[in-house]
């Protein structure tokens, strides 16, 4: 029992060690909203095997990472998936000040089971015909306050309540939907494309939802913003915006 | 993919064995306080200790990045050092031990309780200091329900998710079993999920299996 422990023990502080030994590379923790863990992932790969530039992924919902920056975490790159929390970061003074940019868009899609026979087109006929809906939790996460913007809008919102089904990330909204718990759900469309066990009903048109954007900013506490600011700029170029779009992200502001 | 199953496995069964180290002397001393002393604010205690089993584990880990935050309390005094906690293995190890830490105390306390009042009486008149009772008595006579609550705390610090994540992230280098969980089920990996999720029911079935063993069989027993 104790020769396992010690084992054990020897092992942890040789990791931990080798964590913390001398670093001649660059590395740089990039704080992320889930939503765009399935792009962010091969992109930091493909960007630390072109420059070297270690590229650490802390992927959570946009809420927990400003949670985390205020509490003094060691962020380099922060991208949101709303405003609000980049808000939060800002207004505490820890934005690298000049380096935020609204880095993509996305769209809300409202999505069925594959192989649903729901023949759903429109909001109207949504209210209608569809029995449960999921949608991520529309008190707190970026997706889910977003959806109940829109739903708001279009003044269904208090029609719908007792049938929507708060989940804690749109990712959960959409396994939801993948294991057919619900009728339909309510995510972005990157969420969409990503999966082939759901199927598209219809895309919320551009001018009766609200406007998504996900802002990016280097933290004004990054031990390296030189080379933070070099990683978000590739994010802004061609490159990375190829990969962007193939995943069903809007680019914005594609600038210098 | 089997490396890294390896590697995520290896690091969660060192982290919550730290945890369990971490946990072990301040356990100890509250289980054996609520077990044999009177004094005032000993509900407090009692139930101060009990908090992380009840709160939800996010909220836990919401205290503990205030805490352990560079603008923290603890945290400033711990980087006028040099010491970060925020996302790496010391944030890990911290998160796991205070969630193990009431399930530690719970069995230890029952431990020590069932420990005869008398044996400890005998030594004291015969002149050992209450230190030396401790050790030589209570402690040894106690060992089974604290080697109980140690490998309860051990197994609920493998599957700590929730407070971990707050202070740790879900950085390459303080991912554990629970959160490459999380991960993959994000990212819909479902085969790769599930092969993780046995590991840890097996580690977990293990502990659990051997704790419960040390406290339906009491000391003589089997």
């Amino acid at each position: 029992m104790y020769r396992v422990i010690t084992m054990v023990l020897l092992a942890a502080c040789l990791s931990a060690c080798g964590s913390g030994g001398a670093q001649p590379r660059p590395r740089l923790i990039v704080a992320a909203a889930a939503s765009l863990t399935p792009v962010i992932e091969p992109l930091a790969q493909a960007y630390e095997r072109d420059t070297g530039t270690r590229v650490e992924l802390n992927l959570a919902a946009s809420s927990t990472i400003a949670a985390q920056m205020i509490a003094g975490a060691p962020i380099d790159l922060f991208i949101s998936a709303d405003q609000a929390q980049m808000d939060r970061v800002d207004e505490a003074g820890l934005i690298h000040a000049g380096t935020r940019v609204d880095l993509l868009g996305n769209r809300l899609v409202v999505v069925a089971p594959a192989g649903s026979t729901l023949e759903v087109r429109s909001l109207a006929a949504l209210v209608a015909a569809v029995g449960r809906i999921a949608l991520a939790d529309p008190a707190a996460v970026p997706a889910g306050v977003y959806a109940r913007r829109y739903l708001e809008s279009a003044g269904v919102w208090h029609q719908l309540q007792g049938r929507l089904v708060p989940t804690r990330s749109v990712r959960a909204a959409l396994i939801t939907v993948e294991a057919g718990e619900v009728d339909a759900g309510i995510v972005y469309r990157t969420d969409a494309l990503s999966s082939d066990r759901v199927t598209e009903l219809f895309a919320v048109p551009a001018t009766e939802g609200p406007e998504i954007r996900y802002p990016a900013a280097v933290a004004a506490e990054s031990g390296d913003p030189e080379s933070a600011g070099r990683l978000l700029a590739h994010l802004r170029g061609p490159q990375a915006g190829a990969v962007f779009e193939a995943a069903g992200f809007i680019l914005v502001g594609s600038g210098p | 993919m089997t490396s890294e199953l390896l590697s995520v496995t290896s690091f969660t069964v060192a982290m919550a064995a730290l945890a369990t180290l971490l946990m072990l002397p301040p356990g100890v001393a509250v289980a054996w306080l609520l077990a044999r002393r009177r004094f005032p604010g000993r509900s407090m205690l009692e139930t101060l200790v009990s908090l992380p089993l009840v709160l939800p584990p996010v909220a836990t880990g919401l205290i503990l990045l205030w805490v352990l935050g560079r603008r923290g309390p603890l945290g400033r005094l711990l980087a006028q050092t040099g010491l970060e906690m925020l996302f790496t293995w010391r944030a890990v190890v911290v998160a796991m031990a205070v969630m193990g830490l009431p399930l530690l105390v719970r069995a230890a306390r029952a431990g020590f309780e069932q420990v005869d009042r008398r044996y400890e009486q005998v030594a004291a008149t015969l002149g050992a200091s209450p230190s030396r009772v401790f050790i030589t008595v209570s402690l040894p006579l106690a060992g089974r329900g604290v080697l109980a609550g140690a490998l309860l705390g051990f197994s609920r610090a493998l599957g700590e998710f929730g407070a971990t994540i707050m202070v740790a992230g879900a950085l390459p280098g303080t991912r554990t079993i629970a959160i490459a969980i999380f991960g993959y089920t994000e990212t819909g990996n479902q085969a790769a999920a599930v092969t993780m999720l046995s590991v840890s029911a097996a580690i977990a079935f293990g502990a659990l299996f051997l704790s419960n063993r040390l406290t339906n069989h009491p000391a003589g027993a089997t």
